[in-house]
């Protein structure tokens, strides 16, 4: 059972104009099992929540805590941060040329688990992960994200989600750009990962379509940089029917 | 010191083509002063059929082409005979021909000369392993006949302390592809002059090269691409990394379209990557067109640091800084590396990279 505990989480990014404030004092608790998903209008700071979590350096915390089962998330690097249990599925994975898919996952996983992987197993567990998300053999072959589509850039990401098995996941936008078939690829990759590793999940979306897949417990609409309503999984209907206009102040 | 023939201007720094390279360091390479010893430290191994290799007298050797580099023209004048190796036409040489240049003394300095000639629709790859302590000038000349094609790897794996310099030049016949595949990772100051002439219509290059200095290290590749001929094309590629305080290379890639050369198609790129301060990457394409009747000429440029956002998506994975460093700089250079097409070749270039970028401290 694990614990990722948001508390009064305040962020700065760096720009030509100086410091702009963008998260306002942010709380939320994800415990084991669950799946939160935090809706709200562009700019509103979604991927600026999921990128500090995970240490990115171009933003500053400025207040509050994050804590993965008591202990500091933001004292860590961002490499153990990871092995404390943390993954974030971006919205915009980075290309890395001449690193090949494969060895990219072996050292990954090598570094997660503290030593290299019997090959024969670890070979084995690749080629399942990506016939579950329906990808080609020669995928593993090529470099990492360079020259992916969009669709193809997501399963790679699911991929990794279900392969280095995190305690708590955040999946930011993992549904832009996708067709219907991706979409439901993807989303029954999350909800495969959750069933096996009783995972967490942080998803941020826009949209309420991927909803339909993986079936949130709690939903947080968020605007002008904090949680400003909490629901169940109606609260996301709401949205659809209302949007957020109602949230986004004058 | 030999007696030359003619009063050869001696390199003041000034010249366009020295502007870069520190004179000082050349240990009278340039002028004239060096000693020069009788030392031949490259060897042949193999046997393969159609293959010839053999030292031809500097009398019997006329050179092909003048040269108005001032060292090429002192080791032409000094060096005693042509190292040769010959492709019998229509012979396509399966294995690897490998040429090893074993150098062994810094108290003199080595003229060398090599030729490298294919007949015509040869075929070859020929590789130059350069080890050892070298104080080297060095005039190798390629001549490949119409339909044939080579490719030559030249490795710089010198112990330091080491000083090359060196002139590649290809005379590219009709329909012949010239591949050159350069890596300088070991020495204090390396200089090559890779430089292509077309002279037959339909004949192509491809330029790659790879070099990565650290503290203290100088290493100059100077290429030229002369199109003196329609439809030819020629492809430049180099990736550079440097790090340590005193790093610096130098990457000039010139391009020649003359008039008569319509539908050429060329392309160059260099690409650095600065892993610390104190290093100094200067990186110059030029291209020179006098025909606008061309297919395409174009070039490209870059030097710049660790990418922020790699690395945080490779930690983001739980890989440890170095290892992210480490992952991303073998990622750059891997492009040109595998080109060389040798598993062990790769392995060893690669394992020295890898010990370059921790002895520079990632």
């Amino acid at each position: 059972m694990s614990t990722l505990e948001i508390r009064g989480l305040q962020v700065s990014v760096n720009t030509d104009a100086g410091a702009v404030e963008i998260l306002k004092g942010v709380d939320l608790t994800i415990k084991s099992g669950e799946t939160h998903a935090i809706m709200g209008p562009n700019g509103s700071g979604k991927s600026t929540l999921a990128y500090s979590i995970a240490g990115h350096p171009k933003y500053s915390i400025t207040g509050g805590t994050v804590t993965l089962d008591g202990v500091d998330l933001l004292e860590m690097t961002v490499d153990e941060r990871a092995k404390a249990g943390l993954f974030l599925a971006m919205q915009y994975p980075v290309e890395v040329p001449g690193v090949s898919v494969s060895n990219f996952l072996r050292t990954a996983v090598t570094a997660l688990r503290g030593e290299a992987p019997k090959l024969r197993t670890w070979t084995g567990e690749v080629k399942d992960a990506m016939e579950a998300l329906k990808m080609d053999p020669a995928f593993a072959t090529r470099n990492v994200n360079e020259g992916f589509s969009g669709g193809e850039k997501k399963r790679h990401e699911i991929m990794q989600l279900e392969l280095l098995k995190p305690k708590i996941a955040i999946l930011d936008e993992t549904d832009s750009g996708l067709d219907v078939d991706a979409l439901r690829i993807v989303s029954e990759g999350v909800v495969r990962a959750k069933e096996a590793n009783n995972l967490g999940v942080l998803l941020i979306t826009h949209y309420t379509r991927i909803l339909r897949y993986i079936k949130p417990d709690f939903v947080h609409v968020f605007a002008n940089g904090k949680i400003v309503e909490e629901g169940g999984a109606e609260l996301a209907e709401k949205l659809e029917a209302n949007g957020y206009a109602e949230y986004v102040g004058s | 010191m030999s007696l030359l023939t003619t009063n050869y201007l001696t390199p003041t720094g000034r010249e366009e083509a020295w502007r870069f390279t520190p004179l000082k360091r050349l240990g009278g390479l340039h002028d004239g002063t060096a000693k020069v010893g009788d030392r031949q430290s490259l060897s042949y191994r193999g046997s393969a059929s159609g293959v010839k290799f053999e030292r031809i007298s500097r009398e019997l050797a006329t050179s092909p082409v003048e040269t108005d580099d001032v060292v090429m023209q002192r080791v032409r004048e000094g060096a005693h005979n042509v190292a040769t190796l010959t492709i019998a036409a229509n012979t396509e040489v399966a294995e690897t021909i490998t040429l090893s240049r074993s150098a062994q003394g810094l108290d003199s300095a080595e003229f060398s000369r090599v030729r490298i000639e294919l007949g015509a629709h040869a075929r070859a790859t020929v590789i130059m392993e350069n080890t050892g302590d070298a104080f080297l000038a060095e005039d190798v000349e390629f001549v490949l006949a119409p339909g044939s094609n080579l490719t030559f790897v030249s490795l710089q794996e010198w112990n330091t302390g080491s000083t090359h310099l060196a002139k590649h030049h290809a005379i590219v016949d009709r329909d012949a592809s010239f591949k050159s595949i350069t890596v300088t990772v070991g020495g204090s100051l390396v200089r090559l002059l890779p430089s292509v002439e077309f002279i037959g219509q339909g004949a192509s290059c491809e330029l790659l090269g790879v070099y990565f200095a650290t503290e203290g290290q100088f290493f100059e590749h100077r290429m030229f691409v002369d199109h003196k001929v329609p439809n030819a094309k020629s492809r430049v590629n180099y990736k550079g990394a440097l790090a340590g305080q005193g790093a610096h290379t130098v990457w000039i890639g010139d391009v020649f379209i003359r008039a008569a050369a319509e539908g050429t198609d060329t392309y160059e790129l260099n690409r650095n990557l600065l892993l610390s301060d104190g290093a100094r990457a200067d990186s110059v394409p030029n291209l020179e067109i006098e025909t606008g009747e061309i297919v395409g000429a174009g070039h490209a440029s870059t030097t710049g640091r660790f990418d922020d956002e790699q690395l945080f998506y490779l930690m983001s994975r739980g890989i440890e800084l170095s290892d992210a460093r480490r992952l991303v700089v073998r990622g750059f250079f891997n492009e040109i590396v595998t080109e060389i097409g040798d598993a062990v070749i790769q392995d060893r270039l690669m394992d020295r990279i890898d010990n370059e970028l921790a002895k520079a401290g990632s």
